[in-house]
């Protein structure tokens, strides 16, 4: 391959050639608006599919890159929801302020639980995000004058966008508004993969016993990238909350930190697309299946899951890039 | 005299896992500019001295000094930045990353711009370059974009060597920087090392005597956890004790 060779005799040409905008990206942003024309019908489940997608990308960084296994980073996504929820519930409606807030609140939370979650690895960082997880859910379930419990949260209500879009029936708001937000997720989240800082977040997964070695206060790293992370998974959850208006002790189940990962997977890991694409599999799939057949949906998912992994064990993306490098 | 400026001194470093003695007060110095050799039958300690000084391991009592301040208390990362820097005798490198991203990682740690997330990393210019400069100085520039997992096994041991040089040494430790390598190549793994620069100390674990002959200034024979001998290579050549060492004989524990 051409670019190889040249890259032996110039570094930077070859770094600024991993970082560049690929055509599968531009192709990608493009696909991304034609549900508008094509799909009108369908614009809310691709509102909810953005603001999964985006909540996938939050998990990418701290599972794909810096190796950090979660199972609980539904908090995050509950506790933006929430926070959206209640911030226009104490009279202050408009959505973008709200989604600032709700990020900061996760990452605040985020900053406060990643001093545990630097002390621990493997098993037991699974059961630490896990513990949290649950913590998280029976508190909002339990502080129920706040969150309104097991009924929801009602009476949400999010002025129109720039005091114009207003939120309608069909999701021609809900969509856009989802899709910029996402994009501008996937932008903030490649900056930060392709900075230094991204770099040491790829060492940190290659290889925790040369990070000190190196001099590397990796702790601080996974610190600062598991505080990023809940604020992005915040601000899906502040997305949810506003597109929907209505917020439910849902956000923080179980049942949504271990789908994204099962996205994540499905998708691939480490490369930012593989939660988009995996959210977009899981959720038109879901939307399909259980509408044949509303009680076994989870069956037909299990079957694809294992049919993926077991002939791309990297995810789809994994796979096809692996297709992509044999043929050159 | 060499011998007045002292980089790394070990006092009577103590560490026992159980009841087995893995370090018997073990003083050692380190000049400015030293190759000394860490030599001693298996088992004598000589990872562990090194694991002792680099702070993988803590040492029951005993003390260590970079360049006269009491560095015992410091973790790992803390003591690399000050300048005590290692290699692994089992590759510990970043497989999936090629050397330029795993060298131009270890130059951004060391110059605190690791945590810099705003910035792309082709932004660093003066890492990249610096990363490029060491592995082609380590004859590594025409593998430098290819993930380090490819490499040969001779080329991974000099990534060894590169990871370790990009965080500025004061003091370099290789451990067993040749293990596993072949003949010929490790003769050219240790005409890198000589051709280190001049005020780095470096202290090296090694099995091949004529290796060790050929390369250091002093010698360091540990034996069952303690420094049997600390002395230029002609008299360890010498010495009666270490003939007797490393013909077998397992009267010395």
């Amino acid at each position: 391959m051409t670019t190889v060779s040249q890259a032996a005799t110039d570094p930077h040409s070859w770094l600024r050639g991993q970082s560049r905008w690929s055509y599968f990206e531009i192709a990608f942003w493009v696909i991304a608006l034609l549900p508008f024309y094509f799909f009108p019908t369908y614009l809310t489940l691709a509102s909810q599919i953005a603001i999964t997608a985006l909540f996938a990308i939050s998990v990418d960084l701290v599972l794909g890159y810096a190796g950090i296994i979660t199972l609980g980073h539904a908090m995050f996504f509950g506790l933006g929801a929430y926070a959206a929820g209640l911030i226009t519930k104490a009279g202050w409606g408009e959505p973008l302020t709200g989604l600032v807030f709700a990020g900061a609140f996760a990452a605040l939370i985020g900053f406060l639980t990643s001093f545990i979650i630097v002390r621990v690895r493997h098993l037991a960082l699974i059961m630490i995000t896990l513990g949290l997880g649950f913590l998280t859910l029976e508190l909002a379930n339990a502080m129920s004058w706040l969150t309104g419990g097991a009924d929801g949260l009602r009476g949400v209500d999010v002025w129109p966008i720039f005091g114009w879009f207003e939120f309608d029936l069909w999701g021609y708001t809900a969509y856009s508004y989802s899709l910029i937000v996402l994009f501008l997720g996937v932008v903030a989240a490649r900056r930060i993969v392709h900075s230094a800082f991204g770099l040491s977040l790829r060492g940190v997964r290659e290889n925790l016993t040369r990070m000190p070695a190196i001099g590397s206060p990796y702790r601080f790293h996974l610190q600062k990238i598991y505080t990023i992370s809940a604020a992005l998974a915040g601000v899906a959850g502040a997305l949810l909350t506003q597109t929907t208006e209505t917020v439910s002790l849902e956000t923080l189940s179980f049942q949504r930190s271990a789908d994204i990962v099962v996205m994540l997977i499905l998708g691939g890991t480490g490369r930012l697309y593989g939660g988009i694409i995996g959210a977009i599999i899981f959720m038109v799939a879901r939307d399909q299946l259980s509408g044949m057949n509303p009680q076994y949906w989870y069956f037909w998912i299990g079957l694809l899951l294992m049919a993926v992994i077991l002939v791309m064990p990297n995810g789809i993306l994994g796979g096809l890039s692996r297709l992509a490098g044999r043929r050159s | 005299m060499p011998g007045e400026d002292i980089v790394l001194r070990t006092e009577a470093l103590q560490k026992s896992f159980g009841s087995l003695e893995v370090a018997r007060s073990v003083s050692i110095e380190l000049p400015r500019g030293a190759r000394h050799a860490l030599i001693g039958p298996n088992g004598a300690g000589k990872t562990t001295l090194i694991n002792l000084i680099t702070g993988q391991i803590r040492p029951d009592s005993g003390k260590i000094f970079l360049e006269g301040r009491d560095v015992t208390q410091m973790d790992v990362a803390g003591r690399v930045r000050h300048g005590v820097t290692r290699t692994f005798q089992i590759n510990e490198l970043f497989p999936n990353l090629t050397p330029l991203e795993a060298v131009t990682l270890a130059v951004c740690e060391r110059e605190d711009l690791a945590g810099q997330f705003w910035r792309p990393l082709t932004a660093q210019k003066a890492a990249i370059d610096e990363a490029f400069d060491i592995l082609t100085q380590l004859q590594l520039a025409d593998v430098a974009t290819r993930p380090t997992r490819t490499l040969s096994y001779g080329q991974k041991r000099l990534m060894e060597i590169a990871l370790a040089l990009a965080t500025r040494p004061k003091v370099l430790l290789l451990d067993e920087p040749a293990a596993g390598v072949p003949k010929d190549e490790s003769a050219m793994l240790f005409s890198v090392i000589a051709a280190l620069p001049a005020d780095m100390s470096v202290l090296f674990i090694e099995h091949d005597m004529s290796l060790v002959f050929k390369f250091s200034s002093q010698i360091v024979v540990l034996v069952g956890g303690g420094v049997l001998l600390q002395a230029e290579p002609d008299v360890v050549r010498r010495d009666p004790r270490v003939r007797e060492v490393y013909l077998g004989q397992a009267g010395y524990v």
